[in-house]
């Protein structure tokens, strides 16, 4: 970016909820069922029906609002937002627009640089999906409405956001603060979460708002931060060489890596919204608040300063543990079964985390249980395994799913910890390489790796390798003499 | 006249409906009518009055979050103008070339 401008960037994200049914009737909230299975009068917008609330997601707005620090507020209420789509069947959509459920909240993220910003939030209301149209046929488009009806929620930012990348960490915190309070998957490939952005740029310093440009469909992490960072080169290349930004929508296109005009018809926003009629005032009381706040999970910040204290884990380990629920939970399972914390944290972290981003697995679907890696680790550390064997044994229980020390039974790699058999390998290894010893003696002991690495191979590997070091040492010492 | 013939026409636009030039003089009459007409309660000081979103006094009841059947395909495209066996057709919206 040109250093004598910044970027002012506004987002509204909308997290599809995880309840059962639609957020006004009884039909299936469930993904990728046959076209048009998933309704009923009230979802196809038949004359006559009527709305009526999901209270599971009132709860999931009312948790979303007190995890952002909101204000909730005690009464809100519906709006329709009028617009003609097909897969919009009644003609609006029911939403809410000056009296939302949360208000006036906040987040903090962290930036490459090491520091912390705090980004407010201006609102968060409820209101349902929309259905699919499917354009590829060559003469109409299709209508599914499944979709149709499903709760959202949309949170709204304060354009508090002055680069993508603090866009892109806010953009994580919101979904890491969704998946942790179970309310929405957070997939952004999916549709299930979903991030239109507002960015205008001005000169640094300057404190009147620049025109701004609304960037839609970035469908993933990846394209946001590549589009804010299109859309905020082209404003100012556009400034600087004398032009003028026009206000207007755009749409990302992943494919070229350009973000081009949605065209003139489609942006004549005019919603003319109106207070629901088909719905009274929504009253969330002090009490309901407080039942739901008693839900509220452990939020990332938290865990995360519990497992430095707790488990005495350095930051890098603890951020990298907490940055999802379900891998946090993993974690915590394994501490239930070893008490060696670090060597918890470097497992998972290294051989774990690299198998699943490989294999683009869950850590929840991980064939290796959190009790294996726990006993895994506890072999090593009551001297059954070493920790080199331990890495052998890893890609068996990653296979076949089995539990360690069966693994280490059936293979016969139980650790030598019995002096008697170290010494009489390490004897055979002395009398075999009687040049070795020589040099030894004479001082060179850089010799000493290779007999320790003799004696390791005569054991296959079992022998417990502080016990050869010793037994080893001792004995050559003793030929000095 | 705080409607004019021109917002008229836009509000006909939004609503999908078209109509001859002298029906939307007409409506232009017709709206500003009724706007002068509840333009008199411009005239009461609303100063310590909570803006009212519903007409009757009451709160909103909920359901709870269990489902319940819905229809089958074959019931719900059974109106449609237009269809195939799984769904609603209308109109090319979007040229994807």
């Amino acid at each position: 970016m040109n250093s004598k401008y910044e970027a002012v960037i506004g987002l509204e994200v909308h997290a599809q909820l995880l309840t059962e049914t639609k957020l006004f009737c009884g039909c299936s909230t469930k993904f990728g069922n046959p076209p048009n299975t998933n309704v009923c009068p009230i979802c196809l917008g038949h004359p006559g029906v009527l709305p009526v609330l999901n209270k599971k997601a009132v709860e999931y707005a009312v948790l979303m609002g007190l995890a952002t620090n909101c204000r909730i507020n005690e009464k809100s209420v519906f709006a329709r937002k009028n617009y003609f789509y097909p897969d919009l069947p009644k003609g609006y959509q029911i939403s809410q627009y000056d009296l939302p459920v949360c208000e006036a909240g906040h987040i903090d993220v962290d930036l490459s640089d090491g520091s912390t910003k705090r980004l407010g939030i201006t609102r968060i209301h409820l209101e349902e999906d929309a259905g699919k149209s499917i354009h590829d046929q060559a003469f109409e488009t299709l209508v599914d409405v499944n979709r149709c009806g499903v709760p959202l929620i949309e949170i709204v930012s304060e354009p508090d956001m002055r680069s993508a990348e603090e866009a892109y960490q806010y953009l994580s915190k919101i979904k890491q603060i969704v998946q942790y309070l179970s309310i929405c998957d957070g997939n952004m490939e999916e549709g299930s979460l979903r991030c239109d952005a507002n960015i205008s740029v001005r000169l640094k310093g300057e404190t009147k708002l620049g025109t701004k440009t609304e960037i839609k469909n970035m469908n993933s992490f990846k394209n946001v931060e590549k589009a804010l960072n299109y859309e905020i080169e082209r404003q100012i290349e556009l400034i600087e060489d004398g032009g003028k930004v026009i206000q207007e929508t755009l749409l990302w296109n992943a494919d070229l890596n350009i973000a081009s005009p949605m065209r003139g018809k489609e942006e004549a926003h005019d919603y003319r919204y109106f207070p629901e009629p088909d719905l009274m005032p929504v009253i969330v009381s002090n009490d309901w608040v407080k039942e739901i706040s008693e839900n509220l999970p452990e939020l990332p910040e938290a865990r995360k300063q519990r497992f430095t204290s707790e488990y005495k884990l350095p930051t890098y380990d603890a951020d990298i543990l907490t940055s999802s629920r379900d891998l946090a939970d993993y974690y915590e399972e394994v501490a239930k079964v070893t008490a060696d914390y670090k060597s918890a944290s470097n497992w998972i972290m290294g051989d774990i985390l690299k198998v699943v981003n490989e294999t683009k697995t869950s850590i929840k679907d991980f064939s290796i249980k959190p009790v294996q890696l726990g006993k895994l680790i506890n072999l090593i550390n009551n001297n059954t395994i070493s920790g080199k064997i331990a890495k052998d044994v890893f890609p068996f229980m990653l296979k076949e799913g089995k539990d360690p020390e069966v693994i280490v039974k059936e293979k016969n790699l139980v650790q030598i910890t019995d002096s008697s058999a170290i010494e009489s390998a390490i004897q055979k290894i002395l009398n075999n390489n009687p040049n070795e010893v020589e040099q030894y003696l004479s001082g060179k002991e850089k010799v000493f790796g290779f007999l320790v690495g003799q004696v390791m191979r005569e054991t296959k590997g079992k022998a417990n390798p502080k016990a050869v070091n010793d037994i080893l040492k001792e004995s050559l010492e003793a030929k000095r003499k | 006249m705080p409607v004019s013939k021109k917002d008229v026409e836009h509000i006909a636009e939004l609503a999908k409906l078209s109509f001859e030039e002298s029906e939307i003089e007409s409506f232009t009459g017709d709206l500003n009518e009724i706007l002068s007409y509840v333009e008199k309660l411009n005239e009461l000081n609303t100063d310590n009055v909570e803006p009212l979103s519903y007409p009757i006094p009451g709160q909103n009841v909920f359901r709870d979050d269990i489902s319940t059947p819905s229809a089958s395909t074959q019931e719900a495209l059974k109106n449609a103008p237009d269809k195939d066996e799984s769904f609603f057709k209308v109109p090319k919206v979007i040229n994807m070339d």
